[in-house]
């Protein structure tokens, strides 16, 4: 018997309380990924063709900095989501993002999602409305971040 | 004496609060680059009973005093542990403490973490840097009445992996399954295997039943406001919500008013506050 992914994109919290017929609709457009500790998820500069609900395991967001090296930015666990460039042109990822640890998560076409929410723009508007969520979320933790609150100066 | 949890503030304004009572430095141990802990026995031999969230007042002789929340078992006495960064002349001089040397200690003062009101609940530790230590004393309470408790959580946020305290003490109580610990680190290199992220954002997934739930709350004023707002969304009541403030404390005992917060002061009804008591002037700018 083949499992479809709908049971589990349905208990995801990022996707908690869609409608069953987007949840339907959007399945069409996952697979169920893993990848091996230190795997590349996808580097900074390539196409934006995916993002990704976190299943088990944790992702580092790096920033390659001239001189220091390496740097992660933030980090994406178990019931987080990973990537909005699917969403805006140019669809190229801004940053690199590698399993910290074994990884399982599902990983969502963007090209196929772009076109059903063009296709019905109240799936448009639930998709924007929950990554606006996200992306508010992060602009605020990073604000955070900035202001090196634990620092002596702080 | 072991501590109580009938101990209250002492109301009587008695001038021997004021007098420091004389103790030896036993160790300093550098936690961080810039963060210490001093090990401190008293000259007399009669052990201080203090709660866990209490704060002293540390006189390094000739230099000043300062408060310091005290962040040792409270099981171990007559040994007393204080950990404290190095940010002015006091907490400067007091880096350069010797085994051997006197200090004078002042205390134990201000409320504590309220341990039995947390019993038969899950219990949600949120630390940020330094705000582990006044915390400490509550998770050696809570581990030493492990049975007492359901889940124990603690979420702790730090600068970086350099700068996370206790570390061997949280691979210890990490080690013994009963006790959940989730770091962050706002930065860090590649070679980090863990979290990098501010501490509230792990509030949303953190495994506790948010409606059996006591939360105790320490860190920079921010980032408990924005703990806050995350314990909210996940149903954690104001009620049973904890958080230890931090303003210039002087006398220690609520008389020269420096510590003035609203309607309160910090060193007397504080540090630890129930959220409920002083929701309506958290986060006020003027306050």
């Amino acid at each position: 018997m083949i499992q479809t992914l709908e049971p589990i994109i349905r208990e995801h919290p990022f996707f908690h309380g869609l409608d069953e017929q987007y949840i339907s609709l959007i399945a069409e457009c996952a697979t169920n990924v893993r990848f091996e500790e230190d795997a590349v998820l996808f580097r900074q500069s390539d196409p934006a063709d995916h993002f990704y609900l976190v299943r088990e395991g944790l992702v580092a967001v790096e920033l390659m900095i001239p001189h220091r090296g390496y740097t992660t930015i933030f980090t994406a666990g178990n019931g987080e989501v990973l990537g909005w460039s699917w969403l805006f042109p140019p669809y190229r990822w801004h940053f690199d993002a590698r399993a910290l640890h074994l990884t399982r998560a599902l990983a969502f076409d963007g090209k196929c999602l772009r076109t059903k929410c063009e296709e019905d723009h109240d799936l448009g508007y639930e998709m924007f409305r929950r990554f606006t969520q996200m992306m508010t979320t992060r602009l605020e933790s990073t604000s955070l971040q900035l202001m090196d609150l634990y620092g002596a100066n702080a | 004496m072991a501590p109580t949890l009938e101990h209250q503030v002492t109301e009587t304004l008695s001038p021997q609060l004021m007098l420091p009572d004389l103790y030896r430095i036993q160790r300093l141990k550098m936690e961080t680059g810039d963060t210490f802990t001093l090990e401190m026995i008293p000259d007399n031999g009669v052990s201080l009973s203090f709660l866990p969230g209490q704060f002293n007042m540390l006189y390094v002789f000739g230099v000043g005093e300062v408060p310091i929340s005290i962040s040792s078992d409270p099981s171990a006495s007559p040994v007393i542990q204080h950990t404290t960064r190095v940010v002015g002349t006091v907490t400067k001089a007091m880096g350069t403490l010797k085994a051997g040397d006197a200090i004078g200690i002042r205390g134990p003062f201000g409320t504590h973490w309220p341990v039995e009101r947390a019993k038969d609940r899950d219990v949600l530790i949120v630390a940020g840097g330094i705000g582990l230590a006044p915390l400490r004393p509550a998770l050696f309470w809570l581990m030493s009445h492990r049975e007492q408790y359901r889940k124990i959580v603690l979420l702790y946020g730090t600068r970086s992996p350099d700068d996370i305290l206790y570390r061997h003490e949280l691979e210890h109580w990490r080690g013994k399954f009963d006790l959940e610990i989730q770091v962050t680190v706002d930065r860090a290199a590649s070679t980090w295997r863990g979290n990098v992220g501010v501490v509230s954002t792990m509030i949303p997934r953190a495994p506790f039943d948010s409606s059996n739930t006591t939360a105790f709350v320490c860190g920079p004023e921010v980032m408990m406001l924005f703990t806050v707002m995350e314990l909210r969304k996940r149903g954690v009541t104001s009620a049973h919500t904890y958080l230890s403030m931090e303003r210039n404390m002087k006398c220690g005992i609520g008389w020269c008013g420096h510590c003035q917060f609203g309607p309160t002061f910090v060193c007397k009804n504080g540090p630890v506050f129930c959220l409920e008591q002083i929701e309506p002037i958290l986060g006020k700018a003027e306050i």
